[in-house]
């Protein structure tokens, strides 16, 4: 807990809630209504854009709560968002209601990353990363060999998500929706990290020799790491699929597993904050390139083909310069910026 | 029965390479306790910096080759100079992801150079197959095979009677005790990135010859994982072995799924799904050295 200064609290409760201050309730209140009213007043590209930042958040939270709070790298989380949307998607398409379908999407998921998390009990650090990337590559292998379940190399349609009669048929629509899930995923993660369980991750993390000796069971809470991971995973999986409409099993790939170990690396591990954070940052990352390249292909017309290499290797080194200058992401580098402006004009 | 001994000497040959590239890992593992995700990218640079010199700038095979040596040195050095060492005495996921970063890196910068078409090396070797065992096989194929033994014979005889080799050896044992022992750790680290570069070049100058080369080369690099878990992180011995094994291995598999579940495609898994089951039965390996650790 990071303290404040004046904050005084008499009780464990008091220390323990997630806005400490009227002042923090009131700024948070305020961007949720932000973001409430700020669609109205964007085009459909921007409000895309959003859409796409929401569900990331909820995948790169639920790592961070893997990885980050429980310090399991796991390099198979691409997959999981691929098993909750095939699953969620099956449901739907056997006539399954939509908050139906991805509730069954993230148990589906839960299910299997327990199932994955089991090695996790006698792999630790680089060895359980090897394994989870195994896990990868075979769920890939079971995407494109599925036959009916997972439409094998076509993939999936779908069709907008309906609830209580109501159709999300627009970007507009999908935006509320998702916010509310990407809402609820934060809500849940970061009360799951101020109890019992939260506390038991992070001293399995730190050392998990010295938890099992203070008494916290290594398998179950591992086991329960990762289903819950899974969950969410899954839940951003199902409301990926039913927001784009089409599934298939090449978006799951490596690549995304890593993009969300990225986001999570640059956000801040352990963090919530730095999941939100490093999930805007990745998402806007290759639009702005995506942009900044259409803006020049005037002067150097060979850019446009070369715009996903770009991303690739801007990627790369966006990494490398975060891992390199500021290994503590971006939660970090906010926490000092508040700092700083608390004290503004006396900065000792 | 023909079919199968066509897989088992495909697989051989597939292995060796496997088994070089791992060689470059477990030397990086050994040395630094790196776990390098871009082992697979510094293939493929190798590879293309050598079809440029040979195909674009018109230099004999043989001086390419050893210029794409030079440059690997260079490379190496570059990497742990600017990436690896700022990261010494970080977590392992730290470490991990800037390999991964640098393999992104270095996978665009490639493709930005070259593009994503397969290139054609020039002809080496003779192609006229030899008969071995009542099998055809590629001459570039038998060179693959020799070459990886001729690099683990050097590199056994280097690390077990050099001067530096011992250093490096130490080095990989306990870091405090070699550096107070008067050894250079960061000339050690630095060391191992280029003999590690300089192998995985040698791979993918192998590599080019036999299936000519584009940007998905770098996905070679994942297979050493189960190549090297196999035989032991820190083994070098266990890396050509694993390779070898790992590579007849998805060939047999990949076989058997096309003939009996008429399945494509499952090379790309077989060797992940024999990596789960080793590390469940027996995760350091075959030579690997087993990590005790105490409160």
């Amino acid at each position: 807990m990071q303290g404040k200064c004046g904050l005084f609290f008499t009780s464990y409760r008091g220390e323990a809630q997630i806005f400490q201050s009227g002042f923090q309730k009131l700024m948070v209140g305020l961007f949720a209504a932000v973001l409430i009213a700020v669609p109205l007043g964007l085009d459909n590209y921007l409000v895309s854009v959003m859409n796409l930042i929401f569900i990331a958040v909820i995948g790169a939270v639920s790592l961070n709560l893997l990885t980050g709070a429980c310090g399991q790298i796991s390099l198979g989380h691409g997959a999981f968002i691929g098993v909750g949307a095939f699953a969620a998607g099956q449901c739907s398409l056997h006539g399954v209601p939509f908050p139906l379908a991805i509730l069954s999407g993230g148990l589906v998921t839960a299910l299997v990353g327990m199932v994955f998390g089991v090695p996790s009990l006698r792999l630790k650090g680089i060895y359980l990363a090897i394994a989870t990337l195994a896990a990868q590559l075979v769920l890939e292998f079971v995407f494109l060999h599925g036959g009916e379940v997972t439409g094998g190399s076509n993939g999936l349609l779908l069709d907008p998500p309906q609830m209580f009669g109501f159709s999300f048929d627009s970007e507009i629509r999908m935006y509320y929706l998702l916010f509310a899930f990407a809402a609820l995923s934060l809500l849940m993660v970061s009360n799951i990290m101020r109890s019992k369980y939260g506390r038991a991750f992070v001293s399995i993390r730190d050392f998990y020799l010295s938890a099992e000796i203070n008494g916290v069971n290594l398998f179950w809470y591992k086991i329960i790491a990762f289903g819950v991971s899974s969950f969410l995973a899954g839940v951003a999986g199902g409301l990926w699929g039913h927001y784009t409409g089409y599934i298939s099993g090449e978006q799951f790939n490596i690549g995304l597993s890593i993009t969300y170990l990225a986001m999570v690396v640059i956000g801040g591990l352990g963090s919530v904050l730095g999941s939100v954070f490093g999930a805007v940052f990745l998402t806007v990352l290759p639009e702005v390139l995506n942009v900044l390249a259409n803006g020049l292909s005037d002067y150097i017309p060979a850019i446009t083909q070369r715009v996903g290499a770009i991303q690739h290797g801007v990627f790369g080194l966006v990494l490398i310069l975060f891992l390199v200058y500021e290994p503590e992401g971006l939660a970090h580098r906010w926490r000092l910026i508040k700092a700083y402006w608390k004290l503004y004009p006396f900065a000792h | 029965m023909e079919y199968y001994l066509q897989l088992i000497v495909n697989g051989l040959v597939v292995g060796s390479i496997y088994s070089l590239v791992a060689l470059g890992f477990v030397i990086i593992y050994k040395a630094t306790k790196v776990v390098n995700f871009a082992q697979g990218e510094m293939v493929m640079v190798g590879a293309y910096i050598c079809f440029a010199l040979t195909v674009q700038f018109n230099i004999p095979f043989i001086w390419a080759f050893l210029i794409t040596l030079g440059f690997s040195v260079l490379l190496g050095l570059a990497i742990e100079r600017m990436v690896l060492r700022p990261l010494i005495g970080e977590e392992h996921i730290s470490v991990i992801m800037v390999t991964v970063g640098m393999s992104s890196v270095l996978k665009s910068l490639v493709q930005l150079c070259w593009g994503t078409q397969i290139k054609v090396y020039p002809q080496v070797l003779p192609t006229e197959p030899v008969m071995i065992a009542g099998l055809p096989v590629a001459p570039v194929y038998i060179a693959a095979f020799i070459l990886s033994v001729i690099l683990f014979a050097v590199f056994s005889v280097f690390f077990k009677y050099s001067r530096t080799g011992v250093a490096m050896r130490a080095t990989a044992f306990d870091q405090q005790a070699a550096q107070s022992m008067g050894i250079g750790i960061k000339n050690i680290f630095a060391m191992s990135w280029c003999i590690a570069c300089i192998v995985s070049a040698v791979g993918g100058v192998i590599l080019g010859n036999i299936n000519g080369i584009n940007s998905h080369i770098g996905h070679l690099g994942l297979k050493v994982f189960p190549a090297v878990i196999l035989g032991g992180l820190d083994s070098l011995l266990g890396a050509a072995l694993g390779g070898l094994i790992i590579g007849v291995l998805e060939n047999v598999c990949d076989g058997a799924a096309r003939q009996f579940f008429n399945l494509g495609g499952f090379r790309e898994v077989a060797a992940f799904i024999i990596l789960v089951v080793i590390l469940m039965i027996k995760p350091y390996g075959l030579f690997g050295t087993k990590e005790i650790e105490r409160v």
